[in-house]
C-alpha cells in the first residue's frame, strides 16, 4: 500500500559540509548524478575503445594494433556499455533521480544503503579500470566471458585481467543488488497519496519491473562469476574440462563450458530487458508529453512490461544455438523468442497511436524518442529473424548479429539516454541545454548511426565473420566489403567524435544554460511539481504532495491548459482517466470523492 | 486507495514505525528473494554437472558424507538457533520484554557453533584429502557450506545489532525503542528462518546419492 507516513513532520537531516552533501551524499538526487556521471566517464573509454576497434576494422595497421590488444578493447567495450554503462545509467541514474520524485517521496526508504550501493558501483568500475595496468592486461576473452578460453593459456588477460573483471562483476552485482532493494520497496512502501500503482508513470513501472529482474537475474553471473574464479584460482573444474595445453594435459577434468553459457544467459537474456524495460517506460512518458497526449493503453503498457519481464526468464538458450543443444529446445526457445514479440509490438504501436493525432513538438527529447522507436523497430525486427534456429545459425558468426545487437540494445537505449537526459536536465540542474547544439548531435549521432549499422546487415548476410581481429585474404569476403568497412569507420568516428558536443553542452549549460522554470515542457507527472528547481533535500519542502489523477492528462477538454498536472484536484478539473482506461474509472470516483472531503492538493504540515 | 491515506495527515508515531517495518520486511523479502535465485541457480549447476562422469558424489560409502552425523549435529544447532529467535519473538510480549534478549544472544551462540561446526567439518574434510579441487562434488560442498555461512555471519551482524537495542529499550522503556527492538528481532527471525530452509536444502543435496542426482537430471532435463 502507499504511503506517505509522517513525511511532513519527519526530520530531515540536512547534510551542510561537503564532503556529506556531494560526496557521501545519501540524497536520491546527488546519488542518481554520481552513478550517472561515472556510468558516462566509463561509457566515454568504452567508446574510446570502439573507435580503436573501427580504426583496426577498417584501416588495418594504422594504429599498429595486435591481435591481444583488439580482443582487449573488444572485451571491454562490450562489458562497459552493457553493464557499467547502460545498467548502471538506467537503473542507478534514472531509478534513483526518478522513483522518489515521480512517487512523491522524499528520499528512497533506505538512504544510507543507497549510498553504500554507489560507492560499491565506483569500486567495481575502479577494479575493472585497474586491469588496464595490471601484467598482461584486460582479458580479451569477450564480453561473454566463455571457458575455456577465457581462462586458458594464451587468452588475453589470463593471467590478472579476468580476475579482476571478474571481481570487478562481483563487486558491481553486490551494488545493484543495494539499489534494487532500494527501488523496489521505495515503489512498494513509499508511494505518496493517491498515487496508486496504477497511477505511477510508466518510467517507474519499467524500472521496478527492470528492478525485480535484475535482483533475480544478477545472481546467475554472480554464480557464474564465482565459480569461474574457483576455477581460475583454486584448480576447481566447474566449467573447465581435461585440455592439452602445450602438450601437456592441463589441470582440469571434466567441467562443463555449457553449463558456464547456460548461467551467462540465463543473466544475459532478462540483462537485455533490464536495459529495455526502463528504456520502454522512459519513452512512453516523453512521447506522451511531447506529442501533448496521453499514453495510448496505458493499462495495456503496464501489463506488456510485466508479461515481458517475464517471458525474458525462458528465451535465454536462443543465444545459444550454435553451442548444440537438443532440437526441441531449439524449438522451444524458438517459440518462446517469437512470443515475447506479442507484448513488444503492443508497446510500439502504443507509442504509435500515442503519436497519431497528437500535438507533436520536435523538441530535441521527443527527436531522441522517435528516433529511439524508428531504430527500436529496424533492430528488434532482425531480432525475429535471428529467433529462428535455421535462420541463427548460418548468421551467428556474421555482422548481421553485431548489426541487430547494436541497433537494439546499444542504439536504441542510448537514444533514450540522451533523450531522457535532454527531458529531465532542466528538473536536475535547473538549466535548459542548448537546443541547437542538441539537434546538431541529434541528427549527426541518428543519421551517423544508420550509416554505420545499416551495412552491417549486408556485411553479415556476405558472410564477413564477427570476432575477426584481420579479414583479409580471405577469399569469400567480396571487395566492395573492405570499402564499406573503411565507410563505416570513418562515419563511427564522426559520430564518436561528436559525443563530445553532447558532453559540452551538458557542462557549458550547467552554468551558462538558460534558467529553466519548474515545469518548462508542460508535463503533468510528479516531479515537476517539486517546490524548488532542481528539487532540494527532501525534495518537497513542508507539504507533501497529493495525486489525484493518472500522470498523462493532456488536454482535457474543461481545463484551461492542454495539461493538468497530478496534483490537481477533481473539483478544479474533472478527472478523465476512463477515457483512456475503463478499469481506473473506479479510482477517479474514488478521488472525486475524496475532493468532496476537502483534501487539499497538498497537505500541509 | 485514496480513501485509505485520508488519515494519514494526523498520523501518530505508531503509524510510522509500522511504516518503516513493512519497509524493512518488504525489503528483506527481496533480499531473500535474490539469495534464493542464487542458491537455486547453484543447486541447478550442481545437478547439471553432477552428471558428468568424474563426479565422486560425497555420500557414496566410502566418501565422507556416508557418515553426516557431524552435520547433522551442526543443522541441529541452526535449528536451535531459529527456535531461539522465535522464542525470543515470542518474550517480547511480555512485561519488561521478557527474556527476549537472552533469547536472541542464546540464537547468536548457537549460529556461531554451527559455523564451528561447519568449520571443524571443513577441517575433517581436507585432512582426508578431500581438497576443494580434487573432485568437483568437493568443490561444490565448499562452495555452497562456504557461502550459507558468509549469510550467516551477515545476519549475525545484524544479530548484534538486535542485542544492542534490544538493552536500549530495556534500558529506556519506551514505546519507540521498543518498536525498533521489535522490528530488528523480527527481521532476524525471518532472516534465521530463511537460513535454516536454505541450510536444509543446501544439506540434502550435498548428502544425496547419485541415483538420486541422476533421478533429480533425468526429470528436470538437465543433463548435458
Amino acid at each position: 500500500m502507499a504511503y506517505v507516513h509522517d513525511a511532513e513532520h519527519e526530520h530531515l537531516h540536512d547534510p551542510t559540509a561537503f564532503w556529506e552533501k556531494y560526496i557521501f551524499s545519501q540524497d536520491h538526487k546527488v546519488i542518481a548524478i554520481q552513478y550517472s556521471l561515472i556510468a558516462i566517464g566509463v561509457g566515454l573509454i568504452a567508446l574510446f575503445l570502439s573507435a580503436l576497434m573501427r580504426m583496426q576494422i577498417g584501416f588495418p595497421g594504422v594504429l599498429d594494433m595486435d591481435s591481444t590488444e583488439y580482443y582487449q578493447a573488444m572485451t571491454m567495450h562490450g562489458m562497459i556499455m552493457v553493464i557499467y554503462l547502460l545498467t548502471a545509467l538506467f537503473l542507478g541514474g534514472f531509478g534513483n533521480y526518478l522513483i522518489p520524485l515521480m512517487l512523491g517521496a522524499r528520499d528512497m526508504v533506505f538512504p544510507f544503503v543507497n549510498m553504500l550501493s554507489v560507492w560499491f558501483y565506483f569500486l567495481s568500475v575502479i577494479v575493472l579500470l585497474a586491469s588496464f595496468f595490471v601484467p598482461g592486461g584486460p582479458t580479451g576473452a569477450g564480453w561473454t566471458l566463455y571457458p575455456p578460453q577465457a581462462i586458458s593459456q594464451g587468452t588475453p588477460g589470463v593471467e590478472w585481467g579476468i580476475i579482476l573483471m571478474l571481481v570487478s562483476l562481483i563487486i558491481f552485482i553486490i551494488a545493484a543488488t543495494m539499489g534494487g532493494l532500494n527501488y523496489v520497496t521505495t515503489v512498494l512502501q513509499a508511494r505518496t497519496h493517491g498515487m496508486t500503482l496504477m497511477r505511477m508513470p510508466l518510467s517507474i513501472w519499467g524500472i521496478f519491473v527492470a528492478t525485480i529482474l535484475a535482483l533475480l537475474a544478477f545472481p546467475a553471473l554472480f554464480v557464474s562469476g564465482i565459480m569461474m574464479l574457483f576455477d581460475q584460482i583454486l584448480g576447481t573444474s566447474f566449467f573447465m574440462p581435461d585440455m592439452m595445453q602445450f602438450g601437456e594435459k592441463g589441470e582440469h577434468t571434466g567441467g562443463s563450458p555449457i553449463l558456464f553459457q547456460h548461467l551467462f544467459w540465463f543473466f544475459g537474456h532478462p540483462e537485455v530487458y533490464i536495459v529495455a524495460l526502463p528504456a520502454f517506460g522512459l519513452i512512453s512518458d516523453i512521447i506522451s508529453v511531447h506529442a501533448r497526449r496521453a499514453v495510448f493503453g496505458y493499462q495495456m503498457m503496464v501489463w506488456a512490461i510485466v508479461v515481458i519481464g517475464a517471458l525474458s526468464f525462458i528465451v535465454w538458450a536462443h543465444h545459444m544455438y550454435v553451442a548444440g543443444m537438443n532440437p526441441y529446445f531449439g524449438f522451444f526457445f524458438a517459440v518462446t523468442t517469437l512470443i515475447i514479440a506479442v507484448p513488444t509490438a503492443m508497446k510500439v504501436y502504443n507509442w504509435l497511436f500515442t503519436l497519431w493525432k497528437g500535438n507533436i513538438h520536435l523538441t530535441v527529447p521527443m527527436l531522441f524518442a522517435l528516433a529511439f522507436i524508428m531504430t527500436f523497430v529496424a533492430g528488434g525486427l532482425t531480432g525475429l529473424f535471428l529467433g529462428n534456429v535455421v535462420i541463427d545459425i548460418p548468421l551467428s558468426d556474421t555482422y548481421f548479429v553485431v548489426a541487430h545487437f547494436h541497433m537494439v540494445m546499444g542504439v536504441a537505449p542510448v537514444l533514450v539516454v540522451f533523450a531522457a537526459i535532454y527531458h529531465w536536465y532542466p528538473k536536475i540542474t535547473g538549466r535548459m541545454l542548448n537546443d541547437t547544439i542538441g539537434k546538431i548531435h541529434f541528427w549527426i549521432t541518428f543519421i551517423g548511426t544508420y550509416l554505420i549499422y545499416f551495412p552491417m546487415h549486408y556485411l553479415g548476410l556476405q558472410g564477413m565473420p564477427r570476432r575477426y581481429y584481420l579479414s583479409e585474404n580471405y577469399q569469400f569476403i567480396p571487395e566492395s566489403a573492405y570499402a564499406m568497412n573503411e565507410f563505416i569507420t570513418v562515419v563511427a568516428l564522426v559520430v564518436g567524435i561528436s559525443q563530445l558536443l553532447y558532453v559540452w553542452n551538458l557542462g557549458y549549460s550547467y552554468f551558462r544554460g538558460p534558467i529553466a522554470d519548474a515545469n518548462p515542457w508542460k508535463a503533468c507527472s510528479l516531479e515537476w511539481c517539486t517546490p524548488d528547481t532542481p528539487p532540494k533535500h527532501g525534495n518537497w519542502g513542508d507539504a507533501m504532495p497529493v495525486v489525484h489523477r493518472w500522470p498523462y492528462d493532456f488536454a482535457v477538454p474543461e481545463a484551461e491548459l492542454d495539461y493538468t498536472l497530478q496534483t490537481t484536484p477533481a473539483s478544479e478539473v474533472p478527472v478523465h482517466e476512463s477515457d483512456h482506461d475503463e478499469v481506473t474509472l473506479a479510482e477517479a470516483d474514488d478521488s472525486a470523492k475524496d475532493d468532496g472531503d476537502g483534501v487539499p492538493s497538498l497537505v500541509q504540515s | 486507495m485514496l480513501t485509505e491515506t485520508q488519515v494519514v495527515p494526523n498520523s501518530s508515531l505508531a503509524s510510522e514505525q509500522d511504516i518503516r517495518s513493512a519497509s524493512a520486511k518488504t525489503g528483506l523479502r527481496f533480499l531473500m528473494a535474490a539469495i534464493s535465485s542464487m542458491f537455486f541457480l547453484f543447486f541447478v549447476s550442481y545437478i547439471m554437472r553432477s552428471q558428468i562422469s568424474d563426479w565422486e558424489a560425497l555420500a557414496q560409502p566410502w566418501q565422507p558424507l556416508a557418515d553426516s552425523n557431524q552435520l547433522l549435529i551442526n543443522s541441529a544447532f541452526l535449528i536451535l538457533a531459529s527456535v531461539f529467535l522465535e522464542a525470543s519473538r515470542h518474550e517480547f510480549g511480555k512485561s519488561a520484554l521478557g527474556f527476549s534478549r537472552e533469547f536472541l544472544w542464546l540464537a547468536g551462540a548457537a549460529s556461531l557453533v554451527f559455523l564451528a561446526g561447519q568449520i571443524s567439518f571443513w577441517s575433517f574434510l581436507a585432512a582426508n584429502g578431500f581438497y576443494v579441487q580434487s573432485n568437483p562434488a568437493n568443490s561444490f560442498f565448499y562452495l555452497l557450506t562456504g557461502l550459507h555461512g558468509l549469510h550467516v555471519v551477515g545476519g549475525l551482524c545484524a544479530l548484534l545489532i538486535a542485542g544492542y537495542r534490544l538493552s536500549i529499550a530495556r534500558h529506556l522503556r519506551n514505546q519507540e525503542s521498543a518498536r525498533a527492538a521489535k522490528l530488528s528481532t523480527d527481521l532476524c527471525a525471518m532472516y534465521w528462518h530463511f537460513l535454516m530452509a536454505l541450510w536444509l536444502v543446501v544439506f540434502a543435496l550435498v548428502s544425496s546419492s547419485p541415483s538420486t542426482y541422476a533421478a533429480i537430471a533425468e526429470f528436470c532435463g538437465l543433463s548435458i
